[in-house]
């Protein structure tokens, strides 16, 4: 006889076991519709593969798992896909989830399928994926996909112990019993295989002393076998994974842990059929035990059922009178919860069906205040104190609610039941759990919002500071190309340095006074200017002159002009000018020659007074013209220099400096230099040329001026 | 040395009170340069609590300045995204009395939603992309933008600026996954005791 240990708490509530033991496991047989939900097991649900309407064979995979914790869905009998939609499932929040709808057709064909008959010399891997494949979640209750529990341990240690649960401490319900009485031999087959993949020193099989036909069946089937049938006393909940181990080995399973952290694994008997199954007949989890039990059926017992079959189908199947019903409820009265509606399928979880009586289990009375009885404390069976945790829960205090290790909460309801003020301390727990989870999750995305936000204002902080760098550097060449212009471009812009120059001597000039209008002593002034200024002196001056004077002052401009536009003429002829130039000179002065004729015409019929002159304008000039002349000369005497004087010394240095650049131009040119050089030096004659034509005409002018 | 301490007790004792000043004052200074706590820490405290939506509603450019404006004295019931539950922990962390939420800026969802573009509806302008503080749209001009829902905070800055409305805040659907257990609810029964009953259902009967 191996030594057993006992867990802290616990309760011993009445069993109600025997209603559903009378009679053998009955086939539920095949209902006319199946349900079969993505999510019945913990982890991503599956993803459909098949389509609406087409034909399904029993045991042929309608949904792929997604991802590693998941597992696949199975047809578990042959018809025809006719939807994949929304529909109500068994869980307590009543809410739709995407499910694979069936129409049997009755016929029950299999897909082809096989095990490895040879099983014992497969290995771990073929297994792994044979069980993995047959879509075998644990049957216990939680629904963890068995592969991974088997396949990895997390932390790395050795297992040395394999537990198979068969427990099963909560009230009415005998799936468990029953599947050991009648089926001990796929439970010892499906636990060698289990062996194989788990490799432990020793293998127990712990069952509780109020199933002696279990018992006895098991260990008849064990005989021969290095497995342990491991009886121990009857107490809630002997059948939690960690207070069976703890049972069993002694050995505690630490505060947030694994089984696997202290070498045990744990299965369930209906999970290690059901691996039996797979490996040996490579049929997939299509059905499982169910009890259907309870006051308010005639007839309660275990069924073998379909997964995916309506409740309803096996609740009638029971003799269910509706009338009679307090509540539909999955799993026992400990842990299961009140389903919605009756329509709901069987899943690879569902362990019990219970249809209880108002009297059977009456609606809880109403919670009174808690009276620090403590009594909740002795039965809780992980040792927490659930009278400080339902005062964390009801003030919300997460923080003191996670130091006082509220998640190593089973929920087994033990404090519940064990409260004489009737408080739902469990619903607390339950509430308190997801408030927490949800906060962490919360945090976590809070956290995460924070990053991206911080990234963010760091990205717009960098463009904005990139942006501006570039704008600077871009102000700062800006600058360097003016002030290099400046620098080196003072020839280029000589004019408009001599246009301000310009603006600024005529507007001196008119300060002057109007009585001596009179040319700035500026060399370069260009021609326009200067007539402009000549035409704005003879209105002067014309203002009190006879028709006569005018019609002579007229002439002599116009003979002036003439002589002028001649004398360039055959300036840019001698300096080869270009073509374009010379033909507008000689267009300029075919226009000025019939208004010539006409101004003589008139200076003719105005008679005596006009005095017909000479062509050289320069020698002859009217009064008016005369005194302005006089005065500007009289001005220009104030000036250290003469404006001729000054004008000539310009035309000097211009002739000078055009002497010297087309001197250097013929040497470079016999030097062979530069064509660039070459060019620029071209470039600067052609500058120098108008300018001196320029200051040549002021010249002549000027002369013209002092001769008067 | 001796002599001189017992002739001179009182100026022995001032000299040796002064020179044990000067040593736990040097000891302090040093501790408090090398165990220098960078940032204010109060802010951070604050900042960890906020949602970190950056939606504004308190009327401050983000969590962070309103952190700030908080531990300067800012009212701590401003944050609709927070909620109740926020404030509460604010009010903890604060030691300041728990106020209800400021309607004023707005009221707290039940269940959190995430921005979604009407994708046939979107002109690529690019303009909630700007306006996103966690930079959870994708897109580009003149190409057709989407949320990225894990990283939406549900702020809805994005909406306003959308010039064709295609932008709708949709609440998150309650699933399988994300449904739990409410706390149970409290009924007036529970304040009676055993005696009281009694009472009442001798009164109904």
């Amino acid at each position: 006889m191996r030594k057993i240990w006992d867990f802290h708490g616990g309760i011993h509530p009445p069993e109600n076991k025997h209603q559903s033991l009378t009679q053998p496991i009955r086939r539920a047989g095949i209902p006319a519709e199946l349900v079969l939900p993505l999510n019945q097991h913990i982890g991503a649900p599956a993803e459909p593969i098949v389509e609406i309407g087409q034909k399904v064979l029993k045991g042929e995979c309608v949904a792929r798992p997604a991802g590693f914790i998941s597992v696949p869905v199975h047809a578990p009998t042959s018809g025809t896909v006719t939807a994949v939609e929304e529909r109500q499932v068994a869980h307590p929040s009543g809410l739709a989830t995407e499910c694979i709808v069936i129409t049997s057709d009755l016929e029950d064909r299999w897909v082809e399928h096989a095990g490895i008959p040879d099983w014992t010399s497969a290995d771990k891997a073929t297994l792994l994926a044979c069980i993995r494949d047959a879509g075998i979640a644990g049957m216990g209750g939680a629904g963890f996909p068995t592969a991974v529990k088997l396949g990895v341990n997390p932390r790395g240690g050795s297992i040395d112990t394999l537990v198979l649960n068969g427990t099963e401490c909560e009230p009415y319900i005998t799936a468990d019993h029953v599947l050991m009485r009648e089926r001990a031999e796929e439970v010892v087959a499906g636990t060698r295989i289990l062996q194989k993949l788990v490799e432990p020193k020793e293998t127990l099989l712990g069952v509780e002393d109020n199933k002696p036909d279990a018992i006895e069946a098991l260990r008849r089937a064990c005989e021969g076998t290095d497995m342990d049938v491991v009886v121990f006393p009857t107490k809630y909940p002997s059948g939690g994974e960690k207070q069976l181990i703890e049972i069993l080995t002694g050995r505690q399973v630490p505060s947030g842990g694994l089984p696997a952290d202290i070498g045990v694994v744990c299965q369930n008997m209906g999970t290690a059929v059901a691996v039996y199954r797979a490996v040996v007949h490579g049929e997939p989890l299509i059905s499982r035990i169910t009890t259907v039990t309870g006051e308010a059926v005639a007839q309660p017992g275990n069924f073998d059922v379909l997964l995916g079959t309506p409740m309803s189908f096996l609740l009638e199947l029971s003799g269910f009178s509706a009338d009679r019903l307090q509540r539909l409820v999955m799993g026992g009265p400990m842990m299961g919860f009140t389903i919605p509606d009756a329509a709901v399928p069987v899943v690879k979880t569902t362990n019990c069906i219970l249809a209880p009586t108002e009297k059977e289990l009456p609606p809880p009375p109403p919670a009174q205040p808690c009276i620090r009885c403590g009594l909740c404390a002795e039965a809780c069976p992980a040792s927490l104190l659930p009278q400080q945790l339902y005062w964390f829960s009801r003030g919300k205090e997460y923080e003191k609610l996670e130091a006082h290790n509220l998640f190593d909460c089973i929920e087994c309801g033990a404090c519940s039941y064990a409260c004489p003020s009737n408080i739902p301390l469990v619903q607390y727990y339950r509430a308190s759990k997801a408030e927490v989870t949800q906060l962490k999750r919360d945090q976590a995305k809070s956290e995460h919002s924070k990053t991206r936000f911080e990234a963010r204002q760091e990205r717009l902080q960098r463009e904005a500071e990139e942006k501006e760098a570039q704008r600077r550097a871009r102000k700062e060449a800006a600058e360097a190309r003016a002030r290099q212009a400046a620098e080196a471009g003072s020839a280029e812009q000589d004019p408009i340095q001599a246009a301000i120059e310009r603006a600024q001597a005529k507007k001196a000039a008119a300060q002057e006074g109007e009585e001596t209008p009179q040319r700035p002593a500026v060399a370069q002034l260009d021609p326009a200017q200067l007539a402009i200024e000549r035409a704005k002196a003879a209105r002067a001056v014309s203002a009190d002159q006879s028709p006569a004077e005018k019609a002579r002052a007229n002439l002599e401009r116009l003979q002036e002009r003439l002589a002028k536009s001649e004398a360039k003429l055959t300036a840019s002829r001698e300096q080869g000018a270009e073509a374009t130039i010379i033909d507008a000179l000689e267009a300029a002065i075919e226009k000025l020659r019939p208004k010539l004729e006409v101004a003589q015409q008139e200076v003719d019929a105005l008679g005596d007074e006009a005095q017909p002159k000479p062509a050289p304008a320069a020698e002859e000039k009217d009064a008016a013209q005369l005194a302005i002349e006089r005065a500007q000369a009289a001005r220009a005497a104030t000036a250290d220099q003469s404006p001729g004087e000054k004008a000539q010394a310009n035309l000097e240095r211009l002739r000078q400096r055009l002497a010297k650049s087309e001197a250097k131009l013929a040497a470079s040119r016999e030097e062979g230099a530069d064509d660039s050089i070459i060019d620029a030096l071209e470039a600067a004659i052609e500058k120098l040329r108008p300018k001196l034509e320029a200051a040549q005409r002021e010249v002549e002018e000027l002369k013209a001026g002092q001769e008067a | 040395m001796y002599e001189w301490i017992a002739q001179q007790p009182f100026l022995a004792a001032l000299i040796a009170l002064v020179m044990l000043g000067a040593v736990f004052g040097a000891l302090l200074g040093f501790a408090s340069e090398k165990f220098k706590v960078e940032g204010n820490s109060v802010v951070e405290d604050i900042n960890a609590i906020l949602p970190q939506t950056q939606c504004g509603q308190c009327g401050y450019p983000g969590c962070r300045p309103y952190a700030e404006a908080i531990a300067e004295g800012e009212a701590i019931n401003r944050c609709p995204p927070g909620g109740e539950a926020g404030i509460a922990q604010l009010a903890d962390l604060l030691d300041v009395e728990p106020i209800p939420l400021d309607e004023a800026h707005g009221e707290e969802a039940a269940l959190p939603s995430v921005a979604f573009i009407h994708e046939e509806d979107c002109i690529g302008c690019t303009k909630c992309i700007q306006a996103c503080p966690v930079d959870a749209i994708l897109g580009a001009a003149k190409q057709m933008h989407t949320v990225i829902t894990s990283e939406c905070t549900g702020c809805d800055l994005c909406v306003d600026p959308c010039p064709v409305d295609c932008i709708e805040m949709v609440s998150e659907e309650l699933t399988l996954a994300s449904w739990h257990w409410d706390l149970p609810s409290r009924d007036d029964s529970a304040t009676i005791i055993a005696t009281d009953r009694i009472a009442t259902d001798r009164d109904a009967a």
